[in-house]
């Protein structure tokens, strides 16, 4: 709709090929390429095959694994294990920890892209880099900082303790430490998207007299729908079953603090290792039934509006 | 519309989780609204069982002897780690840990109180554990004794003593054997050491790890492993493995302790002394014989002289001069362990 | 911070604080504590504890594997991006649902999982052993870990520029009787090497720390297969926060440089994506 508005100011021509460019990109052009047949078939069918050997390699058979163990002992064993107190709780708490680091990474997403691609200023590299950081830092690491500055020798600590605010060793840790592993999944995913985009139809709409949420709803969310679902969906990912870090953070605190995976360790290290299979299970579950969801709410939209 | 409110929830919820925040922090005092009282005992891994078991029949002790209610929220984890967490911050009544070096730690930070040594008999460990070799059924390699892990043919699997409190015991049992071997020759003592350590496939980064090595991935020949976590893989697998008792090995003494300043701070000095203190108890002492553990009440260890090899030498930890002088001969930057792969 | 000509778009000031705040308050700050806590050491020991031989020995562990890992990933990340992208077969949108698996299992679970898999009891493993490699407790076991673990980064990172990419040039390059090996060369591969270099450098940050996964299969042997994390956790069990901090700083200023080259390079990437088509 704003589009239709805006489009005598400055339409690329390009643009309408941004959400629909995968499906025509995939159906219309590899028979167009001017090459014998059977070579460019052999070259798909090996790549395709290829694909598949990988993926059966590195991800179905870690998950077969995964279920084969979890079900050494039979079903009342597995059924036993995921639905036992500590695990119902390790399951809440994951919920409320993807949950948090979706809502504070979202919103952090969405202003670091707006600042980041719709504005000059100085500094902008090192900016983004900084954000890029979490990733790439040892997940060790990650909980060793929080340590550093909310634990018992931080100077803070005497500070939060009169406050009666627990952070690490708690559920706020824990939250944290979910949050630092995904900062930047959502404006990573945002920015390319929006950089490409350009300024233009937000300049446009400015001058226009546009507010600044009806251009941000009317004109920006539009295009960078997808990449946001995309965001989304690797940082729920990525929260759910993070370890490394929570652990550090989290105290293993049974019925508190522990998240899946973490509760997952604990069964392993405690010697009893179907369950601890079983438990993983859930999250792979879990992690299947997102991936899964997006694929075909994705599918949907794009089919069903007519690839537009 | 629909979009304007969820962009406004998505911003409403740095608020909610601040006030989650905020309504954590209620660890407060020991006992609850309706009276019941709480404990948090930070322990290491394979107690898991054992503590699930101790206090449900510590809760019912509890209850007949004052009348109220105890809940008890156990965490586990590598010791070390678990000392160092404590020290850090968490929360812990009690700490029930691998050994005392770990428990010092917490001290050091200022947690605990000097002489909390003494404050329990026996060291304050309640129970103890040695150290004994896993084989496979039928003992194919035949292994008997700490000189057959030298032999080529042998690869060993041990968890790494830099990152295991647990496996330090190991590496103090092996050192034991081969200094009345060679009448504390040290020179031939660390040779022998660098020799066993040699045969070492896989260096995990803790006993479990280390066990699963060995059990589930089917390397190596011999497993050193506590006896309780050796027992633990037996009753698993009863049919694949046996235990191998050395002729000597080192009596390795979990230590517990009552955290002061936390128990001090909640109220709960008088539940954690009862709570440790019942570790001792008759029921307490089978408790821990069931799992695996042996009793420190020699009465009731000899209840258990089926399962356990209770004619084996055992030295303590007192032989190696005490924790502090055992860490930093064998296992600071640059001790013992370090040297034996130096000159690789 | 400068203003460069008129700005009409409305939200600089909100979003940019917005964006400080939190960057400094969950990133920032708590990174900064690295440096104070390693600013404990003297400079001389310092340079001790990151040149101490066993921690060079990690060091080299941890980049070698990394980047070998993250060249297969690079490679297998292209091909998987480009089949989903480009070619319409059954069981395509399951592989694309996938690909996220690697974030989503707990690293621990991961790293014992391919363990048992690649021990020369695995199924994967026991082929290999016929032909005697070994994989699991070997650097191809920790490579093969961290290939797991590095996937992600670079299908998804080039996926939407295979996903943009006009088709014009090479319709025009293949009616000009172009080979495929020369479109992909001459007209695909350059349009998509920046997202492939930031997929790559991403990668390569990750695996460098991973910790989870490696720690079951690397076999944790000194000077041979212990990986620079492991070194990190083994100084915080000796309550050495310190030398901990300094080794974690090091790998730090690793990860920043590498990625702020990324970054200089997703810049390109962006003028290309933004370049008039």
């Amino acid at each position: 709709m704003a589009e239709a508005v805006l489009s005598p100011v400055k339409q690329r021509p390009e643009k309408k090929r941004r959400t629909s460019s995968s499906d025509s990109a995939r159906t219309a052009r590899p028979d167009l390429i001017h090459e014998d047949g059977a070579g460019s078939k052999a070259v798909r069918l090996f790549l395709i095959g290829l694909s598949f050997l990988f993926i059966f390699v590195m991800m179905i058979l870690p998950l077969a694994t995964v279920i084969k163990e979890a079900l050494k002992q039979g079903w009342a064993a597995y059924q036993a294990a995921v639905t036992d107190e500590y695990t119902k709780s390790a399951i809440m708490l994951t919920l409320l920890a993807t949950f948090s680091a979706l809502a504070i990474n979202t919103v952090f997403g969405l202003f670091a892209a707006w600042a980041i691609t719709k504005f000059h200023f100085k500094g902008k590299k090192l900016l983004t880099t900084l954000i890029d950081i979490p990733v790439t830092v040892s997940p060790i690491i990650a909980g060793l900082i929080f340590v550093l500055v909310f634990g018992r020798q931080s100077f803070l600590y005497p500070y939060l303790k009169d406050a009666g605010i627990q952070i690490v060793y708690a559920v706020p840790g824990v939250i944290l430490a979910t949050v630092f592993v995904t900062f930047p999944f959502i404006s990573r995913e945002l920015i390319p998207v929006l950089e490409a985009q350009g300024t233009d139809e937000e300049e446009a709409a400015a001058l226009m007299g546009a507010s600044g949420w009806s251009i941000f709803t009317k004109v920006t969310f539009p295009h960078i729908k997808w990449a946001f679902l995309y965001g989304v969906v690797l940082c729920t990912a990525r929260a759910m079953g993070e370890f490394g870090a929570v652990s550090v953070l989290s105290g293993h605190l049974r019925g508190k603090t522990n998240t899946l995976p973490l509760y997952v360790e604990v069964l392993f290290q405690g010697f009893e290792w179907v369950p601890a299979f079983a438990v993983s299970s859930i999250l792979v579950i879990m992690a299947v039934v997102i991936l899964v969801a997006r694929n075909i709410f994705e599918h949907n939209a794009k089919t069903g509006s007519g690839g537009v | 519309m629909k979009k304007k409110m969820r962009i406004a929830a998505a911003l409403l919820t740095p608020v909610i989780a601040a006030a989650a925040l905020s309504s954590c922090g209620d660890s407060g005092s020991a006992e609850n609204k309706d009276g019941t009282i709480t404990l948090t005992n930070v322990s290491y891994d394979p107690t898991r069982e054992l503590y699930a078991a101790y206090n449900k029949a510590f809760a019912k002790h509890y209850k007949e002897k004052t009348g109220k209610d105890i809940t008890i929220t156990q965490s586990h984890g590598g010791s070390g780690k678990q000392a160092l967490e404590v020290a850090n911050g968490l929360e812990a009544d009690v700490v029930t840990l691998a050994l005392e070096y770990d428990v010092k730690e917490v001290q050091k930070a200022g947690l605990i109180e000097d002489g909390w040594i003494s404050e329990f008999p026996n060291d304050s460990a309640p129970y103890t554990s040695t150290i004994v070799f896993l084989v496979r059924k039928g003992n194919p390699k035949n292994i008997h004794d700490w000189d057959d892990l030298i032999r080529d043919d042998i690869g060993i699997i041990t968890p790494n003593p830099k990152t295991s409190g647990g496996a330090r015991w190991n590496y103090l049992a092996a050192w034991a054997y081969a200094e009345k071997l060679y009448n504390n020759d040290e020179a031939q003592v660390k040779e022998f050491i660098k020799k066993l350590f040699g045969n070492v496939l896989v260096l995990d980064s803790g006993a479990r790890g280390a066990t699963t090595t060995f059990v589930e991935n089917g390397q190596g020949d011999v497993l050193l492993a506590w006896e309780n976590e050796a027992y633990l893989s037996l009753k698993d697998a009863p049919d694949d493995y046996e235990i191998i008792s050395p002729s000597i090995s080192i009596l390795a003494q979990p230590s517990v302790a009552i955290v002061d300043e936390v128990v001090d701070d909640r109220g709960s000095r008088e539940a954690a002394e009862e709570y440790l203190n019942y570790l001792y108890s008759d029921e307490a002492q089978r408790i821990e014989g069931d799992n695996y553990y042996r009793p420190t009440n020699p009465d009731i260890l000899k209840e258990y002289s089926g399962v356990f090899d209770l004619d084996m030498v055992l030295v303590t930890i007192n032989d190696f001069g005490g924790w502090d002088e055992a860490f930093a001969k064998h296992f600071a930057d640059g001790g013992v362990f370090d040297q034996i792969y130096e000159d690789n | 911070m400068k203003e460069k000509g008129k700005r009409v778009i409305p939200g600089l000031g909100l979003s940019l604080g917005v964006t400080i705040t939190m960057l400094s308050v969950i990133v920032i700050i708590p990174l900064a504590s690295l440096a104070v806590f390693t600013a404990r050491l003297t400079p001389g020991k310092f340079i001790d504890v990151i040149t101490n031989r066993r921690v060079l020995a990690a060091f080299e562990v941890s980049f070698i594997t990394a980047f070998i890992a993250s060249l297969i990933n690079a490679v297998m990340g292209v091909i998987l991006a480009w089949v989903l992208v480009r070619y319409e077969f059954p069981g395509r949108r399951i592989i694309d649902g996938m690909i996220e698996l690697p974030f989503a299992l707990p690293t621990a679970v991961a790293g014992i999982s391919l363990t048992a898999l690649t021990s020369d009891k695995g199924w994967i493993g026991r082929i290999f052993d016929h032909i005697g490699v070994k994989i699991a407790y070997t650097r191809i076991g920790i490579t093969f870990a961290l290939v797991f673990v590095g996937i992600p980064f670079v299908v998804r990172a080039v996926q939407p520029v295979l996903e943009k990419l006009d088709g014009s040039y090479e319709e025009a390059a293949g009616v000009m009787g172009a080979s495929r090996a020369v479109i992909f060369r001459k007209v695909i591969f350059p349009e998509i090497r920046p997202a492939v270099f930031t997929g790559f450098g991403l990668a390569l940050g990750r695996c460098i720390g991973e910790y989870g996964s490696v720690v079951f299969i690397a076999g944790n042997q000194p000077y041979k297969t212990e990986i620079t994390p492991l070194i990190i956790m083994a100084k915080l069990q000796e309550y050495d926060y310190a030398s901990a901090s300094a080794i974690a700083l090091v790998m730090l200023v690793f990860s920043f440089t590498l990625l702020f080259a990324v970054n200089l390079i997703q810049v390109r990437n962006t003028k290309i994506l933004k370049g008039g088509r």
